[in-house]
């Protein structure tokens, strides 16, 4: 019994961290129809800032991680000015083509400036220690990221669902000529979500970097595990991607306890079997 | 088609002998991509052993050419590889720092009358492959056999195997338990991990369960070896007193300022520290930190290079520049010198390098990095894992 809570809590944590590196994809994916490859590259870049702040700079980590999101989000701005700003609406080719080239552009620069080597992002004492559930111990850090991922969650389903921004988001998504024709920016609109999204990814970086450490192939290395939980979730659907994130964290967790030496077989089985059942994902919108 | 190509090589082979001012070296590694350190390291090592002992053999001029393999891919080496003897006409090839490149390299070697100096990959079959195979790096058998020693020894009698699910994982856990139940331990479970894996707290949770004193542990170095060592801290492995036991490819010292205070007390066994106090190691150490730049990010195959340099040097001088791949090879059967890492023998038999393999432990330096402390030193070691393959 103590074995099935113990791997409920490391299938909780996992599922967390999946859903705080791959919910900007999903906005991105699901409302803005942009197929960005490159989502993993904003990621790393965030947490080579929080890195180099935190430990060269040696400022705190929640500087380092606002440091990261807003440094993340001005490198991205010029970005999606010259380059993002023509591929909306363009074919999926198209769209994969171009952002899997900034892929590589990211990969090369940060090895060019930041070498090869691993890179840590300290974290502060407090999120380092062990804390015991009763049953068996858990690194804080652990329940940091379970918190981030819950107020991720929470914040973009109000931000998107509740506000009259994400009204206006929606109604872009859904008819970009008649939400302009109604006064809607779409313009704006773009550049904002692309903005959150970026934010997101950047933020994710930061905070997985203790299970997914970052290093110049980071951008390439996870870029699949990204596009999984996009695809199961149904892109654009905050619940679907939180639903798909903590299935496959408990899939993956229990086959990695019961059976390692099959390695990832019953993440794809599951995969699989969901797109399977579900062609647009748990909680993906027909078109 | 095939019959141009012969000639060509007929024609290179002959200008080789005719023109011996400028003698040719052909290295194949990864110089771009995920292994980009690595080939940066070979490159280190050779730029180290060129600027110690200048690019000249008797009257003749060393050239190197580099040829970059991102990741292991066995037809791109051979290509590269005959590509380099063919067109660039050289008399040595060397580097390989992938297993795969390494062996499909091999059947080249023989008709192109070239010596293949192996300066990183550990799969001990390599040099049975070819006659004219010489390898001055290690093989994994030979570095993880003397750690099962170090922990029956010290009182560990259970020990949970846990690998990466690759042929080097597997190498590394035939090889440990080979000797610890030789010496009269008990494995009591061998897991395999898939390469690609990110959370490790499920291992953690089965070595846990499985009850074992110890863990021994297999990861190629890079990213994976992070994610690991912190999970076994984390999980409070570490803490509830489970010994670490691992060959030295987890604490390799460019990984070591990532894994920081979670790698401490670490116990590995390995072949080369950058550490190693002798007056050899430290006119290498500054010579290929000057090479690479960022002393940082040296680490062990910089030591496999600088060491194959110096064998194909002497393999050079033994032919008097001529190409003669099976005098070359020969003349450097049962070579001894003081390397980098200690004293080193070329295995007249194997042609694998006898070495000294040391336990280590990672400590703080006063300067607040951490390094690789050598604690005890294993003599004169060959490579097992060719005799259990036998």
């Amino acid at each position: 019994m103590q074995t099935v809570f113990s791997i409920g809590v490391d299938a909780l944590a996992y599922g967390m961290v999946l859903f705080v590196i791959s919910i900007g994809l999903s906005v991105t994916m699901g409302l803005m129809r942009v197929v960005n490859l490159a989502h993993g590259a904003f990621a790393m870049i965030g947490g080579y800032i929080a890195s180099y702040a935190a430990r060269d700079l040696g400022l705190a980590y929640a500087v380092a991680v606002m440091l990261a999101v807003v440094g993340t989000i001005l490198i991205a701005i010029p970005v999606e000015r010259l380059l993002y700003h023509r591929i909306y609406g363009q074919p999926e080719l198209t769209q994969v083509l171009m952002t899997i080239g900034i892929t590589f552009c990211v990969i090369g620069i940060a090895n060019y400036v930041f070498g090869p080597t691993l890179k840590t992002i300290p974290t502060p004492d407090s999120l380092r220690e062990p804390v015991s559930l009763g049953f068996r111990t858990v690194s804080a850090h652990r329940l940091f990221v379970i918190a981030c991922g819950t107020a991720v969650a929470l914040g973009l389903w109000y931000f998107i669902e509740r506000t009259a921004f994400g009204v206006k988001l929606r109604a872009s998504v859904d008819n970009a000529a008649m939400a302009a024709a109604l006064g809607v920016k779409t313009e704006v609109v773009y550049a904002v979500s692309f903005a959150v999204a970026v934010g997101l990814a950047a933020f994710g970086g930061v905070v997985g970097a203790e299970l997914l450490p970052i290093e110049p192939y980071y951008a390439l290395r996870y870029m699949v595990t990204f596009l999984v939980v996009v695809s199961v979730g149904g892109a654009g659907s905050i619940p679907g991607a939180l639903a798909a994130c903590l299935l496959l964290g408990a899939i993956d967790t229990t086959g990695r306890y019961l059976m390692p030496e099959f390695g990832e077989f019953f993440f794809y089985l599951a995969v699989i079997a969901i797109v399977w059942i579900f062609p647009r994902g748990l909680a993906g919108r027909a078109k | 088609m095939k019959h141009v190509a012969i000639a060509a090589l007929a024609a290179v082979l002959m200008g080789g002998v005719a023109h011996a001012d400028t003698i040719k070296v052909g290295v194949v590694g990864p110089f771009s991509g995920p292994f980009a350190l690595q080939g940066k390291n070979f490159k280190a090592g050779i730029d180290a052993y060129m600027a110690l002992n200048g690019n000249t053999v008797g009257d003749d001029t060393i050239e190197v050419i580099y040829r970059d393999i991102p990741t292991a891919d066995p037809a791109q080496s051979k290509a590269l590889s005959q590509e380099l003897v063919v067109k660039e006409g050289v008399q040595y090839l060397a580097g390989f720092y992938f297993t795969p490149d390494a062996m499909a390299a091999t059947p080249l070697l023989e008709q192109a009358n070239v010596p293949m100096v192996v300066m990183n990959a550990a799969t001990s079959a390599i040099v049975t492959k070819s006659p004219y195979v010489v390898r001055t790096s290690f093989t994994t058998w030979q570095t993880s056999t003397p750690i099962a020693k170090v922990a029956f020894d010290g009182g560990t009698r259970k020990v949970i195997s846990v690998v990466s699910d690759y042929g080097p994982g597997v190498d590394a856990e035939a090889a440990f338990k080979a000797g610890f139940e030789a010496a009269g331990g008990e494995i009591v479970e061998a897991i395999r991990m898939p390469l690609q894996t990110n959370d490790f707290s499920p291992i953690m949770q089965r070595i846990k369960d499985s009850g074992a004193e110890g863990v021994f542990a297999f990861l190629p170095s890079g990213p994976t070896t992070l994610g690991f060592v912190k999970a076994f801290n984390e999980n409070g492995l570490k803490a509830g007193g489970v010994k670490f036991f691992a060959p030295g490819d987890l604490t390799q010292e460019s990984d070591l300022p990532a894994l920081g205070e979670a790698a401490l007390g670490l116990t590995t066994t390995f072949h080369y520290a950058v550490s190693h106090d002798s007056a050899e190691n430290k006119k290498f150490v500054e010579a290929a930190g000057k090479a690479i730049g960022n002393p940082a990010e040296l680490s062990f195959p910089a030591v496999g290079a600088y060491d194959g340099m110096h064998v194909i040097y002497k393999m050079i001088e033994a032919t008097g520049g001529a190409q003669d791949a099976a005098k070359a090879v020969e003349a450097v059967k049962g070579l001894s010198w003081e390397s980098p890492r200690g004293p080193v023998t070329i295995d007249a038999e194997s042609r694998h390098i006898t070495q000294n393999i040391y336990l280590r432990e990672v400590a703080k330096a006063d300067d607040g990095t951490y390094y690789n402390k050598e604690v005890q030193t294993f003599e004169k070691q060959g490579d097992p894992g060719l005799a259990a393959a036998k």
